[in-house]
């Protein structure tokens, strides 16, 4: 039940099977977060370093309760990238850490190839949680995980990305892995939030917001960055809303089911309306519950933990 | 390397000697007396030290219009001396360095500098002027007190002049001195911060692109501005079709127009960088592979002139790092005629007198130079080399200060195996 690659960096080109054998891991460790005692002794023994150039809160959170699930010793390192400018060298940082004798890193770097350079100097195993604009596999692991459960199936679901596509690294790993699992995603945004040629990649455009609602099973609706506007990247909040924002207004038209996901943080009355955000066709709580669980599940098949039941 | 110093009679013996001026080749010796051309042919003498040349082709030493040697200020990186080793270890006789220096080459007594401590160095190096003061874009330099003491171009290199008002003044000027402008040309708007080529790699790498478009319309504003002015504009590291097809364009037109195009450009596209080598990191970024031909074919039709390999020395610490804290250039002298022969010569089918030509007579006929060099009494300056010599590119074969080169590893085509100049006979 071991998966080929050593590490996970990103979902392109991941092999299918493996993404599949996540998933159903991930289902057995709901089973166990739903128990009274939420934790089993898979990882006893290992030692996982999350290394935070960046801030997130919610996604190291997550990793952190996985390990802990797992009974893995768990050490946190944060840094600003702003002090590797100053001369600290990234190399320098990740190798002083390795030297601590670690499993698994778990790392969020702003820069888009990070982890990779990570796994030329330090002998652990590297998990990508985010690097920059290009992947977040574990984040579209959980979605995955999110759809199947709610769904049942992945193979032929239709998926819409909607947003700020450019600078999103779940958009990417998220089209990734869909596509992988044989499901139909377009995308959706202002076309200077769509990334040159990514219809090369096997996905749809269409900047009518409408067509995709129409067309889609489920809506994975991305964060907004207040500081994209300011550089022209689209020109008010009330637009956005008006032509991309998710309303309870908008879904009513389409006279539908659909599933709404959202990676968080979200910005409520911005890119989702509160009423979406907490009505029953959004599974935005599943999916963080599913977190923990796909998280518990990707440590748990890479870092080799004896079977537990 | 070995260094050797010409004896009073050296004679190449038997080699194939390629004249890129009269554009002739033929099976011959060459004696050389006291360092210059003594004869070229079928002579033959007993009392010469024979360097056996059975095999390998002798022509021109190569001319590179660009190199960045970063002396003075970064000569943890290369400087001047160290700069000329990795250019003998090419092939390269002269070069003609970019005055992005700290400070930048930008008045009479910094070119001065330059010229006066080339002097002690075994190869020629010319020293090219800023175009404007502290490379700013925005005043003049000095180009006339410049070219008294030895500037034979003026360049921002590194930055692009945006403005194009100034650009009009400096052609004007620099027009009325005989000397090329060379702007390294990207639109800095439209390149944003784009780190590498915008496009299908750059979407999956989730890198910011810089589109090709960036380049074209900074070549063909200048373009405009060259014809408009009547001064010679020298386009450096063209690396797009569109830029490629605008330089062919206004030569129908207008002849005081030259181009050149660096050995990584046609060597890499951007699919090498999908495990984010900071040595590929360059500007103009490393292109498709639809650009990567364009250029080739403009290499072949004779719209890009000549190669230049923009070698851009850097430490191992501005080139260990994250991909957008990296610095940009990767160095190219030692490695370039094993790229391009391999590229051009045995991949695309490029006649061999063309990549002889736009590494010897074209270049230097840009900078005006002498081109005659197998005429008698000229000092000699050539280049020997193995054109069909297979070997893997490694760190032995660096002589640069700097080791960020993305060719280690690769295996190329064509050795240089001996450069004659300034009275001395280097051999690999
Ligand atoms: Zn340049």
């Amino acid at each position: 039940m071991r998966l080929q690659n050593r590490h996970l960096l990103g979902l392109e080109g991941y092999p299918k099977e493996d993404i599949q054998t996540i998933i159903d891991t991930a289902f057995t460790f709901r089973e166990v977060l739903d128990r009274p005692i939420k934790k089993v002794p898979s990882l006893q023994g290992k030692t996982i370093v999350n290394l935070f150039f960046e801030n997130s809160t919610r996604t190291r959170i997550s990793f952190e309760l996985a390990q802990k699930r797992l009974s893995a010793d768990t050490v946190n390192f944060s840094a600003s990238t702003s002090s590797l400018k100053k001369g600290e060298s990234f190399k320098d940082t990740v190798q002083n850490i390795e030297a601590m004798k670690i499993d698994a890193c778990v790392m969020r770097h702003p820069t888009p190839g990070a982890p990779l350079r990570l796994t030329e100097y330090v002998d652990a195993i590297v998990i990508n949680a985010g690097d920059g604009t290009h992947e977040h596999p574990t984040q579209a692991i959980l979605d995955m995980t999110s759809l199947q459960e709610k769904f049942g199936y992945l193979k032929g679901l239709k998926v819409g990305i909607i947003g700020d596509i450019s600078h999103s690294r779940v958009a990417l790993s998220n089209i990734h892995g869909l596509l992988t699992m044989g499901a139909e995603v377009t995308l959706c945004g202002p076309a200077t939030l769509i990334p040159p040629q990514i219809e090369e990649l096997g996905v749809s455009v269409n900047y009518n917001l409408d067509e995709v609602i129409e067309w889609a099973d489920a809506l994975n609706v991305l964060r907004i960055q207040m500081e994209r506007m300011g550089v022209n990247l689209f020109p008010s909040i009330r637009e956005y809303r008006s032509k991309f924002g998710i309303t309870s207004e908008r879904l009513a038209k389409h006279k539908k089911e659909i599933v709404i996901m959202h990676p968080g943080p979200m910005n409520r009355g911005v890119e989702i309306e509160s009423a979406v955000a907490d009505s029953d066709q959004a599974i935005i709580l599943d999916q963080v519950l599913n977190g923990v669980a796909s998280r518990m599940a990707i440590l748990y098949l890479l870092l080799g933990g004896k079977a537990e039941s | 390397m070995n260094t050797k110093k010409l004896a009073k009679r050296t004679l190449l013996k038997n080699g194939t000697i390629l004249d890129p001026v009269k554009e002739k080749e033929f099976e011959g010796n060459i004696l050389l007396e006291n360092g210059k051309i003594a004869a070229v042919g079928n002579i033959n003498v007993d009392d010469a030290d024979v360097i056996d040349c059975n095999g390998l082709v002798i022509t021109h030493g190569f001319c590179d219009l660009h190199v960045h040697f970063r002396e003075p200020g970064r000569e943890d990186k290369e400087t001047l001396a160290s700069g000329s080793r990795a250019a003998l270890a090419g092939g390269f006789t002269r070069v003609c360095a970019m005055p992005n220096t700290n400070p930048p080459i930008d008045s009479p007594e910094s070119v001065r500098f330059i010229a006066e401590k080339s002097q002690n160095c075994p190869i020629h190096i010319h020293p090219i002027g800023a175009a404007t003061k502290g490379q700013k874009g925005k005043e003049l330099t000095e180009m006339a007190g410049m070219v008294d003491e030895g500037a034979v171009a003026f360049s921002d290199d590194g930055l692009p002049i945006m403005n194009g008002g100034v650009m009009r003044r400096i052609l004007e000027y620099s027009g009325m001195l005989g000397k090329p402008i060379i702007n390294h040309a990207e639109d800095d708007c439209l390149r944003n911060d784009g780190l590498m080529n915008e496009g299908l790699m750059s979407t999956r790498l989730g890198l910011p692109g810089n589109p090709t478009q960036a380049e074209a319309i900074m070549v063909h504003r200048d373009l405009e501005l060259s014809k408009l002015t009547g001064a010679k504009l020298h386009v450096p590291h063209i690396s797009t079709a569109s830029a490629t097809h605008h330089v062919a364009e206004m030569k129908q037109h207008y002849n005081l127009v030259s181009a050149e195009v660096t050995p990584h450009h046609l060597f890499f596209t951007d699919e090498d960088l999908a495990e984010y080598d900071t040595n590929l990191k360059v500007a103009p970024p490393i292109r498709g592979n639809a650009d990567r031909k364009a250029l080739i074919n403009g290499l072949r039709d004779g719209t890009i002139d000549c190669i230049a390999t923009d070698h851009a020395p850097h430490t191992i610490e501005d080139k260990e790092l994250t991909f957008d804290l990296a610095a940009f250039g990767m160095t190219g002298l030692e490695s370039c005629l094993g790229a391009v022969l391999k590229i051009l010569v045995e991949e695309e089918g490029v006649d061999l007198f063309t990549v002889v030509k736009a590494l010897t007579v074209n270049p230097r006929k840009i900078m005006g130079f002498e081109t005659n060099l197998f005429t008698e009494k000229v000092a000699a300056e050539l280049t020997i080399f193995n054109p069909k010599e297979k070997w893997v590119f490694s760190r032995n074969d660096i002589y640069s200060k700097s080791i960020n080169s993305p060719y280690i590893g690769k295996p190329l085509t064509g050795k240089v195996k001996y450069t004659i100049v300034k009275g001395h006979l280097y051999s690999n």
